[in-house]
């Protein structure tokens, strides 16, 4: 598997680290109902097609949102999280 | 009281395998640069892209990271608070990895497209050298200057010169 | 042993003048430079390899290339053996030492070929279905016998220390196979000028234009390969791999491969395989296709072999076959039975199952079958089946040709099956099967040499084409065309047993058996008989034993499906992939700069991550880790300790919203720090449970340093960067690892004061403070922190003064009757101080679990706060920090043990907690103890049970307070 980073191009995916979906990027606020909360932690689709997560490529630092097709494997784009919620 | 004594970040170089060198390499004092999110930094330095070694003299600006580059061979300039500055004179043990072969070598243990075409010579690239992190800056064809965590150095000549003497065995055949 | 069986003049790749002396079962033989092992035995005149997996049947060569399924050998290379070898891949060197497998007594007279003749018992499941009962028989007794008698070669059982090693290679174009498809797609597109690897498993390239010598371009199909490789050897952009076999297709264009460096010699300094990673932007198979026998009865003879065995062995290394009958079902067969009549070789017999025209040179059997063989070590006779009865043809070798399977396996490693091609009664590659790699010649069933040349030409334009580049004009050059003519013949109907997987003895018997059982699918039918399941995963006998499940389920075989192929494609050692990972290269060694010192003072280095780090500093005397760590403890707490922290996580973050960004980081709050002060900080995760914890020093107004713990480093930068990035990129704040940058020493203890005076330091810092300070000529920082309850303080050196700073400290130590202390000492130490590491926050504590619930501000967000007010994490009940102390003051306590209500038994619903930490305490005379207990907080003072069932340890402890020492603090302020 190799991830295009934003920086540094196309990578082995050993120069990542993996981090689960990137709805972890939506942050409720902090006093929001118990059940957004739940939902941000600990509810997850799995879907057979198109997903997003987020991964950390080690070497450069950059926290990035990849998006990525779980059933060809296909890896469709790779941005800074920094740009993905601005 | 007597004055420290400065250590060496590493020893037992020069080695000559085959038809590659790994020596040890001095940049003096090497300073990270960060600029603040928007700043322009132009009015007192070029800041480097991605991959990019901006030579002046011999000052060297080295990207080196997310929003990150060393400046090695002058002292820190003052920035103004447009970027958080860093000393990284001591974090770092830096070698050099050059001749024929050192490509080959580098290939054994860097899973980088390392063909000129892709990391072409005078720019730099933050990998991995079998375990550890490094920062590559690619000096000539056949030359690098490679920088990784000072107290794993030991592992740093372990895996180099491991893959000296197999390029170098694998030469002899 | 002479090599009475080689022909004059013939041999590609031997050479003549350079013998080779090689050993095979202790007897000495003699080959040329450039022959296999196969070969090599072959040429003297040994048909007899081995012995079959499960039967014991004797076993020959069948082929000559990496599909081998029966001439498996173990090589011997001092500790090193090596298991399943194909003779014909293993060339040969001066005093390699090669032994035959899974045999008892001599190969001639194997003791286990009693097997052969039980074998109507053994058919498949025989093993399920007979050593059911009694139970308990299985492990002791029927396995052991069971797997003594069948299976392949064996281990030495040592460590493997030769070298092996892995590399990573980048190209523009992957071309998998150097025959003529492989060659001209490589010619095509190296002159385009983009980078090429071609990789190829023999020791030459030129596919079957070694074997077949066929013209091309009015060329010797050799001579032709031989100029391609010159060209493109001379070029660049091209790297051309021999002995090299790719192994698996992955993602996004990568590739596995496997190089054989330096098997073809004498163990030595050079790696013995290197394990290749290919990532290329585009690739081509061209790996050509592999034979298939005929499952006839007695089919398994030494002697018996493919038909492209039987030519590849004679054209690459010379081997005289003797008289030859070739069994064929096409026209490959009936042109190999030309070529080797025009070789002077004697074909006895032509046996064809196709009604063609009796118009040769020599004996045709048209419309006829192969029904049988004898010879008992190997082949004498060939019994054929005519029009007119059946004639006993005496043969030294029968030569099999059942028709071409394309070698498409690298097309399937992505999950996609492969389509039945009736035209040629093979399955072929499903185009895009995986993306960016294209298939060209035999591989996806173009068999004549004028196709593949053609088809070479053709899928590398159009790979350039999707490059964006232009095709060179290369001219193909002209070739036999010749049609394939292929009538099917899987098997023949004669009874007796007929092999299909010869490597794993499974025979057309065995698969009839497994559909009349109701293992009908593929897949069930594979595993029932184990067909397909040996080291050569049924490369030669997949497809004919499909086909013999399809007729007996009665279905075509499109229907009946083929089992997917998955990598390695050949077997690949493990030594190989996990090359460079053995030993010292398992993992990086992080020394730390008093490292060369405290191993000098006789310290005994412990790993802590990556780390070394004292264990302790034995003093002359003292036999054991307690008598020097008892001391330790008391020197630290009675005069002054030296201990290295440089393994403690550092990072520096800078910025106007650095105090802001911290904030929302830690639990408590660091923008109300005053520039030179320290505060203790915690983090959680987003969950609500405790992250990490550490120090936090304010060093200017928009200037920090964060601290983690050794364990956590990594993981809180990473952290950090994920929380800056994910929420709040604009702010400005930067954040760098310093860990590096400093070395860092902790001094502890009532004199710790006077230590800094002696070294010149200034020292008057108010409890958590730090300063910049000047040591031995050099700028550090001092920090007034400790971790052991003392007076205590931290100061840091850039690291390269740390090895020269800290001798002097332990100059300064001694000089104060103090000492320097190891991670014993220290872990007592902060035990008795109720201090926590991640041996307590392990993931699932929660900040008040232990105790600092108090450190989550109610004014501000942080991250972890919403989910740490969670009624599971907040409610009674929780296990809580406690100190526990044994009531009966000499016993030992234990790190694991589990917590009990002094009279409940030792069970899951009685567990009132556990121990985390334990600590022999010279300052409290007793064992101390730190743990979670149910609601313990309201616990102190009652006595309960440790019950440590690993070592039978119970223990009456007393519940307390986890600070055991000095609770008020006063000593560390003092």
């Amino acid at each position: 598997m190799r991830i295009p980073c934003p920086c540094c191009g196309p990578r082995d995916r050993r120069e990542f680290t993996y981090y689960g979906a990137s709805v972890f990027l939506d942050r409720p606020a902090e006093d929001a109902a118990l059940e957004a909360w739940d939902d941000y932690l600990h509810l997850r689709d799995n879907p057979a097609g198109v997903t997003r997560d987020l991964w950390y490529h080690d070497p450069c630092q950059s926290w990035l949102e990849v998006e990525r097709n779980t059933v060809t494997h296909e890896v469709l784009s790779a941005r800074p999280v920094v740009e993905a919620r601005a | 009281m007597a004055d420290l004594i400065a250590t060496p970040a590493v020893t037992g170089l020069p080695l000559t395998i085959g038809r590659a060198v790994l020596a040890a390499f001095d940049p003096g004092p090497v300073t990270a640069i960060a600029p603040y999110p928007g700043r322009d930094l132009s009015a007192v330095l070029q800041f480097p892209a991605p991959g990019q070694v901006i030579t002046d003299g011999a000052r060297r600006l080295i990207w080196a990271g997310r929003e990150t580059a060393f400046l090695t061979g002058g002292p820190a300039p003052d920035l103004g608070g447009l970027a958080a500055v860093t000393d990284q004179s001591d974090g770092w043990v830096w070698v050099t990895l050059e001749g024929r072969d050192a490509t080959a070598v580098l290939a054994r243990l860097c899973p980088l497209d390392l063909r000129a075409s892709t990391f072409p010579v005078g720019t730099s690239a933050k990998s991995v050298l079998q375990h550890l992190s490094v920062l590559l800056v690619r000096t000539a064809e056949d030359a690098f200057q490679i920088a990784a965590f000072r107290s794993m150095a030991g592992t740093l000549v372990h895996d180099l010169s491991g893959a000296m003497k197999a390029v170098a065995a694998r030469a002899a055949l | 042993m002479n090599q009475s069986h080689r022909i004059p003049g013939k041999g590609l790749l031997i050479d003549r003048a350079r013998p080779v002396r090689f050993s095979f079962d202790g007897k000495g033989y003699e080959g040329f430079a450039g022959d296999t092992l196969a070969s090599a035995l072959l040429a003297s005149g040994t048909r007899l390899m081995g012995r079959s997996f499960k039967y014991h049947r004797p076993r020959g060569v069948m082929t000559a290339g990496s599909e081998e399924p029966s001439a498996l050998m173990e090589i011997h290379e001092g500790a090193q053996q090596t298991p399943n070898v194909r003779a014909t891949v293993q060339e040969i060197y001066e005093g390699l030492d090669a032994r035959s497998q899974n045999h008892l007594g001599p190969l001639a007279f194997d003791l286990l070929a009693v097997n052969d003749w039980m074998a109507p018992f053994l058919s498949a499941g025989f093993y399920y279905k007979t050593f059911m009962w009694p139970r308990a028989f299985w492990e002791k007794l029927y396995e052991p016998a069971i797997r003594r008698a069948a299976g392949l070669g064996s281990l030495s059982g040592r460590h493997d220390e030769a070298v092996y090693e892995k590399a990573f290679a980048h190209c523009d174009l992957l071309v998998i196979g150097a025959g003529p498809a492989g060659l001209m797609a490589a010619l095509v597109a190296a002159r385009a000028g983009v980078d090429v690897i071609l990789a190829d498993e023999d020791v030459r390239m030129g596919g079957r234009l070694l074997a077949d010598q066929p013209e091309v371009g009015g060329q010797a199909g050799p001579d032709w390969a031989a100029s391609v490789v010159a060209e493109l050897a001379s070029l660049q952009n091209v790297r051309l791999m021999t002995r090299t076999t790719v192994t698996g297709a992955y993602d996004d264009g990568t590739f596995g491969a496997l190089e054989r460096v330096s098997l073809h010699r004498a163990p030595g300094e050079a790696p013995r395989e290197c394990f290749w990673r290919i990532v290329a932007k585009r690739a081509i198979l061209a790996a050509g296709a592999l034979e298939r026998p005929i499952a006839h009865p007695d089919n398994d003879r030494p002697g018996v072999m493919l038909a492209s065995g039987l030519t590849g062995q004679l054209a690459k290394w010379g081997v005289n076959p003797g008289r030859v009958v070739i069994f064929s079902n096409n026209e490959s067969g009936l042109a190999a039975a030309r070529s080797l009549t025009a070789q002077g070789i004697e074909i006895a017999a032509y046996v064809d199952p196709r009604p063609i025209p009796v118009t040769e040179d020599f004996p045709v059997y048209a419309g006829a079958e192969v029904v049988g063989t004898r010879g008992r070590l190997g082949l004498k006779d060939v019994a054929v089946r005519h029009k007119g009865g059946i004639s006993m043809i005496e043969a030294r070798t029968l030569a099999l040709a059942g028709g071409w399977n394309p070698t498409l396996h690298l097309t399937c490693h992505l999950n996609t099956r492969p389509q039945w091609d009736e035209n040629i009664a093979a399955f072929v590659p499903k185009a895009g099967a995986v993306p960016g790699l294209s298939v060209a010649g035999a591989a996806r069933g173009r068999f004549s040499t004028a196709a593949c040349l053609a088809d070479g030409a053709a899928v590398a334009g159009e790979v350039l084409a999707d490059l964006g580049l232009r095709a060179p004009d290369v001219p193909v050059p002209g070739a036999e065309d010749a049609p394939y003519g292929i009538a099917p013949l899987w098997a023949v109907d004669a009874g007796g047993r007929a092999w299909l997987d010869f490597a794993n003895d499974v025979t057309t018997k065995d698969v009839k058996l497994a559909a009349q059982e109701g293992f009908r699918s593929v897949e069930h039918m594979k595993r029932y008989t184990t067909q397909g399941m040996a080291p050569d995963q049924g490369k030669s006998s997949n497809v004919a034993a499909l086909a013999v499940l399809a007729d007996a389920t009665g279905q075509g075989i499109p229907e009946t499906g083929t089992t997917t192929y998955r990598p390695p494609f050949i077997p690949v050692s493990i030594a190989a992939m996990g090359a460079g990972g053995r030993a010292e290269g398992f993992a990086p060694r992080r020394l730390l700069t008093s490292d060369a010192r405290s191993r000098a003072m006789g310290a005994p280095m412990i790993e802590a991550g990556l780390w070394y780090r004292p264990s302790y500093f034995p003093r002359d005397g003292e036999t054991d880790w307690r008598t020097a760590c008892d001391r330790e403890v008391r020197q630290v707490r009675e005069d002054v300790g030296v201990a290295d922290v440089s393994t403690l996580g550092k990072i520096d973050v800078q910025g106007a919203d650095a105090a802001r960004f911290l904030d929302f980081v830690y639990t408590n709050t660091m923008s109300t720090l005053a520039p030179g002060k320290v505060r203790y900080g915690l983090m959680l995760r987003e969950d609500g449970f405790v992250l990490d914890d550490g120090t936090c020093a304010r060093l200017g107004p928009e200037h920090f340093l964060v601290t983690t713990t050794t364990a956590a480093a990594g993981l809180v930068m990473r952290h950090m960067d994920f929380v800056h990035q994910a929420f709040c990129g604009s702010w400005d704040v930067r954040m760098s690892s310093v860990t590096e940058s400093w070395a860092q020493f902790c001094i502890a203890g009532p004199k710790a004061g006077a230590l800094l005076e002696a070294l010149e330091v200034e020292a008057e810092l108010p409890f958590m403070g730090c300063a910049p300070v000047t040591v031995g000529g050099v700028q550090g920082r001092l920090f007034r922190i400790s971790f052991s309850g003392e007076q205590g303080y931290e100061i840091a050196v850039p690291t390269r003064y740390g090895a020269a700073l800290f001798d002097r400290l332990v100059e300064a130590a001694h000089a104060q009757d103090g000492c320097a202390y190891g991670m014993e000492a220290l872990n007592v130490l902060r035990v008795e101080k109720g201090f926590i590491t991640h041996a307590e926050i392990h993931g699932r504590v929660t900040a008040d679990d232990v105790g600092l619930g108090k450190m989550v501000s109610a004014k501000k967000d942080c991250i972890g706060k919403a989910a740490s007010l969670r009624p599971g994490l907040t409610e009674a009940g929780r296990e809580q920090l406690v100190g526990l102390m044994p009531v009966n003051q000499g016993e030992v306590l234990s790190a694991g043990a589990h917590l009990y209500n002094e009279r409940d038994r030792a069970t899951r619903e009685h567990n009132q907690g556990y121990v985390t930490s334990v600590a022999p305490s010279p300052t409290l005379g007793c064992w101390l103890g730190l743990g979670f207990l149910k609601d313990g907080r309201a616990r102190h003072g009652q006595v309960i049970r440790l019950d440590d069932g690993l070592r039978g340890r119970k223990v009456l402890v007393e519940v307390c307070d986890p600070v055991f020492f000095d609770a008020e603090g006063g000593r560390m302020r003092g």
